[in-house]
Formats: C-alpha cells, structure tokens, sequence
C-alpha cells in the first residue's frame, strides 16, 4: 500500500516537472523565436523600395541619378557589389566600401556635397537617403556569398591594417574590438557577440548589417553600427567613411569569405 | 509625401492570409525632441482593407502603435488573381492607398 503510494506519487511529479521542463527555452531560442516573430515584416523593405526609387531619381546640382555609379562591378551594377566590397577602386586609387563609395558617385554624378554629407549626423538630411541606398544595394545581394578581392596591394594592405584596428587596444577602458567579437559564445546582456575573426561568426555579424533595428526605429548602416562599436568602447568616433573604418570593413569582409550576407537584416 | 505600403496576399484553400507592412513614422506625442520641445502627435487613425470592393478588415489605431507597423491579417472566400486594396488616414489627415494582387 504504501509503496503504491510513493510510485503513485513519483509518476504524478514526473508529470507535473516533464512540461514545464520542456517549455525552458534558452535565452538565444527566445530570441531567435522573437526575431522569426519579426521577420515576417522586416521594415528594412520600406528602406529597399525606397533606396530603389533614390538610386534611379535625378538628384543634385548635376541633376542625375546613381545608375552611373560604378560599385565594382562595372558602371550601374548592383546585383552582386554588396558581397564583393570594400575593394579597390581605379579611378579613386583607394580601397572604398559601400558608403564611402557612395559618396564618391554622388560628388561625381550628382555633383552633392559629399564633405557635408559625411559631417552630417545618422539619420538626419542626406544621411537618411544613404541608408535608404545601402538597405536596397545590400538588399540586391541578398543570399549571395561573401568573396572580397585581395588581389591588388591596396586591398592586402587594408586587410593587415583592419586586423591591427581590430585587436588595437586602447581607450579609457583598454577595449578592442576583439575584446568582445573573437571568442566563441560570448554575449553581451541578452546579445550573442558573433566571433568576426572567423567563420560562420564573421558573416553572422558582417553579413547581417545593414540592419533595420527595431530598438531605434531605424536602418542602420555599417558605418553607423561602427560609430556605436566605438561609442560602446569609449572610443572617439574615426569619422564617417574613413580609411580606418573601410579597413575594419576589409578585415570583417573577408574573413566573412563563404558566408551567405542576410543584409539588410533585423535586429532587436 | 507617403511611402509605398508593402502588401503580400496569399489564397490557401478558402482563406486568404493579407500581410501589410505600413511606412508610417508614428509619433505618440509624448517624445521631445532635442531641444526639449515636444514633438506633435502622428498617426494612422484608421485602417481598411477592401475586397472586391467589400470590407474584409477595419481598425482604428492609436499613438500606441509602433513605427513602421506590420499587420496581418485573413478573411475567406477570395482566389488568386483578385485585389486586395488597403487604404490608411492619419491624424494630418493625409491618406495613402496601396493595392496587391491575391497570389
């Protein structure tokens, strides 16, 4: 009888634990969980379509569109530049990632101010045309493979100079970039810090920006997710489309080699 | 001037799944700006969604609503091939139709 009692009661905790047990979801199932929730509706489309109009629309004192500009893969082509860039650029004699680049089309097609533009704060006047352009020329890549060029000088060359930024530590807390990003199974709060020294980590992080980010309400490009890392690190900010920040790009790029790009991503 | 809405209609069977991706900014006036100004309250009021020019789907929103709304959502009897237009008005009173074809 009062063995009954206590198989009785062991079967029926073995119930009551079992559910409970498997509805536990580790932190980074909720949050993947969240961001599929999210994914159906990524607003980074609103900025694609957007960027797609920007791209064909006569702007500035020279009154012509972006189909001119030349992303590296020939005058116009925007199918595929994303996941070939930063890289070097002939008529400039430097290594350019998209946004740099960028700036480079609309001083010489559209005759802006680009000096102007790069002062300009995130999201604000022509700033905000900019992520537009980036979500839609990322947007064009999507799903392609990361496979940055590393033939010419330059390019080697800003590879070894984004790899000493990346480990360069210094600032008032003695942060790097590596601090964080090359360990596996790191995390930051509720966060994963993909490791970028490598794969499959390098294109999770990499390949994932530009972003719509839905804790700002807004898409962020690469170089202001980079303004932030250096926020974060108590770092003054290299400035917008610097050769430093190209370089981080170069570095980031191609250890992303292989890697599928997902941009313009959502993030939380 | 509005931006486009994303629109995606999808006919399984006799239900009809509608997913709407609105480009609104959405301003709750309760936020300041940085001069410490508020800034003016800005939303979309109502939202409708017609058939074959019957009502499937009405709401009314508030300054509660997200920017950049997504919405979803079903109604039966519609095929492929049919329109489905949505049509959104703020509290500006500006107004925005987009339309998609039942996939």
């Amino acid at each position: 009888m009062n063995n009954h009692l206590t198989w009785a009661l062991l079967g029926l905790t073995a119930l009551l634990i079992s559910p409970v047990a498997s509805a536990q979801k580790t932190t980074a199932e909720g949050i993947a969980e969240y961001r599929a929730m999210l994914a159906d509706g990524n607003p980074a489309e609103l900025y694609e379509a957007k960027g797609e109009a920007l791209w064909k629309q006569a702007r500035g004192p020279k009154n012509a569109s972006l189909e001119k500009c030349d992303l590296g893969k020939g005058a116009g082509v925007v199918k595929g530049a994303f996941v070939e860039l930063p890289r070097f650029f002939k008529d400039t004699q430097r290594v350019q990632d998209l946004e740099s680049r960028l700036l480079t089309c609309m001083d010489v097609q559209q005759g802006l101010d680009v000096v102007e533009i790069a002062k300009t704060r995130f999201g604000a006047g022509e700033q905000k045309n900019i992520e537009s352009l980036v979500a839609y020329i990322s947007g064009e890549s999507r799903g392609m493979k990361f496979n940055l060029p590393q033939a010419h000088a330059q390019e080697k060359l800003m590879y070894e100079v984004g790899k000493k930024v990346f480990y360069l530590r210094a600032g008032p807390m003695d942060f790097s970039c590596a601090s964080c990003h090359s360990e596996d199974n790191k995390r930051i709060r509720l966060q994963d810090l993909p490791n970028l020294t490598k794969q499959p980590g390098a294109s999770v992080g990499f390949g994932s920006w530009p972003a719509y980010r839905v804790s700002a309400g807004d898409l962020w490009s690469m170089q202001r997710r980079l303004n932030d890392c250096y926020r974060q690190q108590r770092f003054p900010y290299p400035g917008y489309a610097s050769d430093v920040t190209v370089a981080l790009g170069v570095y980031m790029g191609v250890a992303s080699k292989g890697g599928v790009s997902t941009a313009p991503a959502l993030k939380r | 001037m509005s931006d486009p809405m994303r629109i995606r209609a999808q006919a399984q069977g006799d239900k009809t799944t509608v997913r709407v991706l609105v480009g609104h900014e959405m301003e709750s006036g309760q936020r300041r700006d940085a001069a410490g100004k508020t800034v003016p309250a800005w939303f979309i009021q109502s939202i409708s969604a017609t058939w074959n020019g019957k009502p499937v789907m009405s709401a009314q929103w508030g300054p509660a609503v997200s920017k950049n709304p997504f919405m979803q959502f079903s109604f039966k009897g519609a095929k492929a091939g049919d329109k489905v237009i949505v049509t959104w008005i703020d509290n500006r009173g500006e107004k925005r139709t987009d339309e998609a074809v039942i996939t």
